[in-house]
């Protein structure tokens, strides 16, 4: 469009950053949106509806999540001090589960008796069917019928937790187009349900209402590093799928100049392949989902398929706060392809004992390379924003892994 | 060329409503969509709507995403969208665009607008574009003459529908439910609320669109509408008809039955 360079200088309003945001809905989903904006409004203004959610995270979530120092995979990130943000150990094992909780309780506020979630690696989908159990709503989860091939562990547990699991098969059979599903079903069903939208993507008001649920991690992360090296770090990482956890830990660090906030998109099999989930290597401003943002686009504005071999990572929108940042320069973001992305798996396997999520394996890979860059005096922060269970037959085929036993396998690490 | 009002107004002075047909461009093929979106027109519809094929339509039920992906299949592309637009402006009948957003922006706002107007369009409805989001697309319309269309739903507020209305042209969409385009057994109960609530806030005539496919349904809303519109229906009769020759037919067909029906009240 060519206003954009122009618009860039306008003033941000609570809808949008710089030219990005906005809504772009049909009109039936406006009086629900509205409804949602003057919800959380009004739940930010009340006492206790901090104090019960806050009373959920400690209690039911387990935070404040620690900030472990990881020293032996320091040594992989060229001797930097890397720490990791520990929300894998969050209840659901993802920070998945900090937005759903708040949504889950305007729900309720809002007297809807239905939750409906898009899901792509099924963390989101798991912590909405969580919530779902925990506070007596229905739940439906759409999930794109590739990801629920490839993350069959939580579609079994979305389905212990009473959750109704839909196999989507239109399109690219992924997350965008679990959103779309997702959207229809919320047009026609708008007075009982809401929509809990698991990133910061989408039409206003949920970048901002899903950001503000996960600052918690920024917030939490800040303290514990000023704890740990009575300073602020160099740099804060993350992976950026929609761009909930990297906006949840950027977030604390934004006004503070000397902090790097680098974010760490899918490269699938190569930006060069064109199989990949890189909006900012290779996507341009467009409009997806609702809102104006980078997205993976022909010249007619029709959305290309991503490709990543995480399914959290493999979608070709982006929050579009993180398409500010990266207008304005105070974020940067790099793809990291699915090779790099697994051996930084396996790095963290064997130097740390934990298993992370493959979408957290690309912030991983990110440290790796920052860290070589910044050297040894460099203190970083990872987002290490879930864990790896859901991930591992996935990872058992990459590394040659049998697992009905039958084979030695190779060691992670030794595919080259 | 005859514009939107001549249409509204011809159907006006004969006491009846507008009938309005959507077929996506390029579905099955570009030509062949030409031919059907022409059997429409013999049939009796008075202004149609070229839906220009989206990879992420969010607004469409199950038959329209099966045609616009067989259109983009098809390779269609906005430029065969516009070269349809043009054959249907030799039919007689008044032709609009119905596109989603993001291919109109990034074929760039004045290109699309001033190409339309070239094209003999009359207009676009815009289903994901927020008044809100439209000052640009205001500017452009206005520039090119082009009627904009945008959308009211059951759950506009009295304030919204005036919000819509403002911004609006040619007619006002009003969608009769609240869900996504494809055939419903019944009208929604809703819709001749919506319509009374419109006419209240607005001079504009008011279309109604979603679920209508027979002729008896189009007679119902033609009795409180100014506009009966029905994409869905002519979508599936091409989608089940064995080959091109009986889509024609059965497109034609179809627009005969609703064509009696907007004349039936
Ligand atoms: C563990 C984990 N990290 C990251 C993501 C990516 O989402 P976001 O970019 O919104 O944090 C997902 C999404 O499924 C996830 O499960």
């Amino acid at each position: 469009m060519t206003d954009i360079a122009e618009s860039m200088t306008a003033a941000t309003d609570p809808w949008h950053f710089g030219p990005y945001g906005g809504r772009f809905v049909p009109e039936a989903l406006t009086a629900a949106l509205d409804e949602l904006d003057a919800a959380f409004t009004t739940a930010l203004a009340d006492p206790d509806f901090g104090a019960e959610l806050a009373a959920l995270e400690v209690h039911y979530t387990g935070r404040p999540s620690p900030l472990t120092p990881a020293r032996r995979f320091s040594a992989e990130c060229g001797g930097a001090r890397v720490y990791l943000k520990r929300e894998d150990l969050n209840h659901t094992g993802s920070h998945k589960i900090n937005n759903v909780l708040g949504q889950a309780l305007l729900t309720k506020r809002m007297g809807k008796e239905r939750v409906i979630a898009e899901t792509g690696a099924g963390q989101h989908g798991v912590a909405t069917a969580t919530a779902a159990a925990l506070m007596g709503l229905e739940c439906t989860v759409y999930m794109g019928e590739e990801d629920t091939r490839r993350q069959a562990l939580n579609v079994a547990r979305m389905r212990l937790l009473g959750a109704e699991v839909v196999p989507v098969t239109a399109g690219s059979r992924t997350l965008k187009d679990a959103i779309n599903e997702a959207m229809r079903d919320w047009v026609t069903t708008v007075d009982r349900t809401h929509y809990v939208l698991g990133t910061v993507t989408g039409p206003a008001p949920f970048p901002r209402m899903v950001r503000h649920f996960h600052e918690v991690i920024g917030r939490e992360a800040r303290a514990q590093i000023l704890e740990a090296e009575g300073r602020l770090p160099d740099a804060a990482v993350a992976c950026v799928g929609g761009g909930s956890n990297a906006i949840g830990l950027f977030s604390a660090f934004i006004d503070d100049p000397q902090v790097q906030l680098r974010g760490y998109e899918a490269g699938g099999e190569g930006v060069a392949t064109g199989r990949h989930a890189s909006r900012f290597a290779a996507g341009s401003p467009g409009v997806l989902h609702g809102a104006r943002t980078y997205v993976m686009q022909d010249e007619w504005g029709q959305t290309l398929p991503s490709h990543s071999i995480s399914a959290g990572l493999d979608y070709p929108g982006v929050g579009p706060e993180h398409s500010w940042l990266h207008d304005t320069g105070r974020a940067i973001y790099e793809p990291v392809d699915d090779a790099e992305a697994m051996s930084a798996f396996a790095a963290l396997c064997r130097t740390e004992g934990i298993i992370p999520a493959i979408e957290t394996a690309h912030a991983l890979a990110g440290a790796m390379r920052l860290g070589r860059e910044l050297g040894p005096d460099a203190v970083i922060v990872v987002n290490l924003s879930g864990r790896g269970d859901k991930d591992v037959a996935t990872a058992a085929a990459w590394f040659g892994i049998d697992l009905d036993g039958h084979d030695q396998g190779r060691a992670p690490g030794m595919r080259p | 060329m005859r514009t939107l009002a001549d249409a509204f107004a011809a159907a006006r002075d004969e006491g009846r409503a507008a009938l309005i047909g959507y077929l996506p461009a390029g579905f099955p093929t570009p030509d062949q969509a030409v031919e059907l979106i022409a059997a429409m027109v013999e049939g009796g519809v008075d202004i149609v709507e070229v839906g220009l094929p989206y990879s992420d339509p969010l607004m469409d039920g199950p038959d329209i995403q099966a045609a616009v992906n067989a259109a983009l299949a098809a390779g269609t592309t906005t430029d065969v969208v516009l070269d349809t637009v043009a054959q249907v402006a030799t039919t007689g009948a008044v032709p609009l665009v119905m596109s989603y957003w993001n291919p109109i922006e990034q074929y760039g706002l004045e290109r699309f607008a001033l190409r339309m107007a070239e094209a003999g369009g009359q207009g676009v409805i815009t289903p994901d574009l927020t008044p809100e989001e439209a000052a640009d697309w205001i500017t452009v319309t206005t520039r090119h003459e082009l009627d904009r269309i945008f959308l009211a739903a059951p759950s506009s507020t009295d304030a919204r529908i005036d919000r819509v209305a403002s911004v609006s042209s040619g007619f006002l969409y009003a969608a009769s439910t609240m869900g996504v385009t494809g055939g419903r057994t019944a009208v929604s109960s809703a819709a001749p609320e919506l319509v009374r609530r419109c006419r209240a806030i607005t001079g504009l005539p008011i279309g109604v669109g979603i679920g209508i496919s027979t002729g008896d349904q189009a007679a119902e809303v033609a009795s409180y509408a100014d506009g009966v519109i029905v994409g869905s229906a002519f979508v599936k009769r091409i989608l089940h008809a064995p080959d091109h020759a009986a889509a024609v037919v059965a497109v034609c067909d179809l627009a005969r039955e609703l064509a009696t029906g907007v004349r039936a009240s």
